[in-house]
């Protein structure tokens, strides 16, 4: 799962995907894990440094880590056909 | 190290519309409290889902509702609705309060009597009274009200010989300017059909002309269209002693007054535009004062009123079951409450509540129930918080006509629990069980 | 009392959209400016972050978002005591027909928290209702087109009996279609039955000139200013693209005799059709100002201050001259902006 090229995200959470047009707003979390995919992380690391500072479970999270991928696709945010979450 | 509060990741597409959290309906606080009694200690107890009643606040609707009425003319007489919702509990405030009953079948008819209603305080309306039934009405001095000219005719042959008159009412359906015009209910003013009647009561020498009555509509908006049914009502009565000498004892306004429920399609919610019951009672009475009557001999307004003496003293509490994103991207909410017992939420845009603390960001999304039916939609659209499956959400105002219409499909109906004026809660139907569904079921000793 | 005891003021206003179908706020605060001068502070209030008025910067000094009318009075009045909080506002001018109902009732709290509002009742709102508005003419003697409630297509067939062709199919709230015949009636009543719900009401046709009136009742039956503009570009949306002020007792008289029968407060419009007998037809009546009304102050008759200096209790003599022959022709402008303006506005309400 990779964020495409040119997304430019704001401190404020803003989002602006320059090939669409469309802005978005995202929460606090959303921001951060926005960022680490920007840096590259991968899935594995992203979900391991949230579940070292959040207080959440790892159920919890890869529940949640399911419906984010759905958003991001869902917004056109996504390189296309890397929807395997190796 | 402490950790930090973990909040769903969320994205929204930025529109041109407004931001949901600029005042939603549903958003500010959790609902967390039914008069003082924690919602989740309620689900505790009894289970999910879980109909709520607020006793003090069925009390301070009738009180009030009575009080509008009362100071501003001098004989008024409330009828309980029985068909709004007829668990004895509820009926027994209602007839507590000296409220009489006012059924439309001969199993409320019966409910009454066993609420310990004197039968002279029960008025029977409704098109489907058998034979039985009215002579049960007859030997009780029960109110009549008579819908249609075979009930007419049978009540005459009934009466022969009886000692006591039947005390019986006309049922007049008339334009009062709103739609529909609800004249599948008895007979009609503008044609003279109400007056035929009225001169068939009198001629027939066997039953005795007690009262008019109307039911102009439900959730009725405009407070002018009670003035006219009044102003028609009272010309009804007026006529009657002019050419006929004979006094009408009561005018039954019926009810039809709304709640302050939003009703699909209105622009405005409902709290803001629906008038109030002192608004109603103005209409009404202003209009009977100054009709024509003599001082001595104005008649005594009955009123029916069902929905807006309960509605808001009602709760559904639920439990989310699921969350899912539909093909659109739109998200959805599985609760496990459906349309089967809440069937107001075909008409009315019920408010839903969470029950705890939440995120402020808001989705719009559209909450369906657990039943395998498309049907089975709760709200099409409502901006609500991120809930997680677990959590408790309130619905609000469903007092009136759920806990009667409610269907029994592919669940159990649940329980209905009473918050007396003490904060004590009273279990006053318990939840159905699968015992109770089954015992009158027979199965063919060949297919055993 | 000067325009200088007005300075330092700080008025909200709504209607922001200055696009085809345009709502009046930015004329409002144009009239505005014109009769404060500096000092005074411009509180745009929007429901849509595209609204254009949010971005002219030098008409609005700050913009916050507020919820929908269907959020109702209790939401609204919760942001609106946050904007006070922040600027508080000593004025708002609400400019939207849909939200006139929640400020209204809203007009005692609002006023508790300092901030004015110079307003019609509730009852003066609905007697002009399209709903009720051939009852209204009726009852004071006023033409208004023959009409017809349609609340099932089959009531179509009755109404174009009774009042012909072309029909005026007008919805509930918004919108509205002229059928020449009974396919186009029934389709127009399907389709403004499911955008606005019932009644759809089916209006007589009235051949003629446009006119619009726009006038400030004082609340005690009289009117302070009327200036009547008659269209002279429509688009195909019905609203005036240009228009020039007119001089005619009759028009003026009309007006006056409305302001009697309603002892209107605040202002409003009067959309007239003369026909060729020069009969004068109220076609429907706004409940406040039109997208227009700058016509006014260049006319001489700033109605938006003079409904400032009103709500602030000063007594105002009425006008009585105006410039006929004042022309005023709208044009369209592309505003450039930053994205981060639109997002600002949109997620986080304020600009």
């Amino acid at each position: 799962m990779k964020l495409k090229k040119n997304i430019a995200t704001s401190e404020n959470g803003f989002i602006f995907n320059p090939a669409t047009g469309d802005s978005f707003s995202g929460n606090a979390m959303a921001s951060e894990i926005l960022l680490a995919m920007k840096n590259g992380d991968t899935e594995a690391q992203i979900k391991q440094q949230l579940l070292q500072k959040y207080e959440v479970s790892a159920t919890q999270l890869n529940r949640d880590w399911e419906d984010w991928i759905v958003q991001l696709k869902e917004a056109n945010l996504l390189e296309a056909a890397i929807y395997d979450s190796k | 190290m402490q950790k930090l509060v973990y909040e769903r990741p969320y994205i929204k597409k930025l529109t041109a519309g407004v931001m949901n959290k600029f005042g939603s309906r549903s958003g500010g606080k959790p609902f967390e409290y039914i008069d003082n009694v924690p919602v989740k200690s309620l689900i505790a107890s009894y289970g999910s889902p879980l109909f709520v009643l607020s006793e003090k606040q069925i009390r301070r609707n009738y009180r009030a509702a009575y009080r509008a009425f009362s100071t501003r003319y001098p004989k008024v007489q409330f009828a309980w609705s029985y068909k709004t919702n007829y668990l004895n509990a509820v009926c027994s405030i209602f007839h507590q309060e000296a409220s009489w009953a006012e059924v439309v079948s001969g199993f409320e008819y019966r409910k009454a009597l066993g609420n310990g209603v004197p039968g002279n305080k029960i008025i029977f309306n409704g098109p489907g009274k058998t034979a039985d039934e009215l002579l049960l009405a007859i030997e009780n001095d029960s109110l009549i009200h008579i819908d249609h000219l075979e009930e007419l005719n049978q009540l005459i042959i009934l009466a022969e010989g009886k000692a006591n008159k039947p005390r019986v009412g006309i049922r007049v359906n008339m334009d009062t300017g709103i739609y529909p015009i609800w004249d599948r209910f008895g007979f009609n003013y503008e044609s003279g059909d109400a007056w035929a009647a009225i001169l068939k009561v009198i001629n027939s020498g066997r039953l005795q002309l007690a009262g008019l009555h109307c039911h102009i509509g439900t959730y009725v908006q405009v407070t002018g269209a009670y003035g006219i049914a009044a102003a028609k009502m009272a010309s009804l009565a007026l006529r009657c002693k002019a050419e006929l000498q004979h006094s009408i004892a009561y005018l039954d306004m019926g009810g039809g007054f709304p709640s302050t429920n939003t009703l699909k399609g209105s622009y405005l919610p409902g709290t803001d535009t629906i008038p109030t019951i002192d608004d109603f009672a103005e209409e009404i009475t202003g209009t009977l004062t100054k009709a024509g009557f003599a001082n001595d001999e104005l008649p005594l307004l009955i009123l029916e009123s069902g929905r807006i003496l309960i509605d808001d003293a009602g709760y559904l509490l639920g439990t989310v079951i699921a969350n899912k994103r539909l093909s659109e991207g739109k998200r959805a909410t599985i609760v496990d409450f459906g349309v089967n017992v809440l069937f107001t939420s075909f008409w009315y845009e019920h408010q839903i509540s969470p029950a705890q603390e939440f995120a402020p960001n808001m989705e719009n999304m559209v909450v369906y129930g657990p039943l395998c039916m498309n049907i089975d939609v709760i709200r099409e659209s409502i901006n609500l918080p991120l809930l997680n499956p677990g959590d408790n959400v309130v619905v609000h105002k469903v007092g009136a006509y759920n806990m009667t219409q409610w269907m029994q499909f592919i669940t159990l109906r649940p329980a209905v629990v009473l918050i007396d004026e003490q904060q004590q809660v009273h279990l006053i139907k318990a939840k159905e069980t699968l015992d109770y569904i089954e015992r009158d079921e027979h199965v063919p000793g060949h297919l055993k | 009392m000067t325009a200088n005891n007005y300075s330092g003021l700080c008025i909200g206003v709504t209607g922001l959209n200055a696009n085809d179908n345009p709502g009046p706020g930015v004329a409002v605060i144009r009239a505005l400016k014109e009769g404060l001068g500096t000092g005074l502070r411009i509180i745009g209030l929007s429901y849509e972050s595209l609204e254009p008025g949010i971005y002219m910067r030098d008409m609005v000094d700050k913009t916050y978002s507020i919820p929908y009318p269907t959020e109702g009075t209790a939401a609204l009045f919760e942001r609106l005591t946050y904007i006070n909080d922040k600027e508080q506002l000593n004025f708002i001018i609400p400019n939207f027909d849909a939200e006139l109902h929640n400020f209204i009732k809203l007009a005692p709290q609002l006023q508790q928290i300092g901030i004015r509002t110079f307003l019609p009742s509730i009852e003066q709102l609905m007697i002009r209702d399209k709903v009720n508005l051939y009852d209204f003419g009726q009852k004071n003697g006023f033409h208004v087109p023959a009409d017809h409630k349609l609340y099932a297509a089959g009531d179509v067939q009755k109404a174009t009996e009774e009042l012909g062709f072309p029909l005026v199919v007008k919805g509930k709230f918004y919108e509205a279609y002229i059928a020449h015949n009974k396919e186009a009636a029934i389709k127009a009543f399907n389709q403004l039955a499911t955008t606005w719900g019932y009644p759809v009401i089916a209006q007589q046709y009235i051949k003629g000139t446009e006119i619009n009136i726009a006038a400030l009742g004082d609340g005690d039956g009289n009117n302070i200013s009327i200036v009547p503009m008659r269209k002279l570009y429509i688009t195909d949306k019905g609203k005036a693209w240009a228009g020039v002020t007119i001089e005619d007792a009759a028009l003026i008289a009309l007006a006056d005799q409305f302001a009697k029968a309603t002892k209107w407060r605040g202002g409003y419009e009067l959309e007239i059709m003369r026909d060729a007998d020069d009969k004068l037809f109220i076609l429907e009546i706004n409940p406040r100002f039109p997208a227009w009304i700058y016509l006014t102050a260049a006319a001489g008759q700033n109605q938006p201050l003079a409904l400032v200096k009103m709500a602030f209790g000063e007594k105002l003599t009425r006008f009585e001259e105006y410039q006929a022959g004042k022309l005023f022709i709208r044009h369209s402008w592309d505003q450039v902006v930053d994205i981060a303006d639109f997002q600002r506005i949109s997620a986080l309400g304020e600009l």
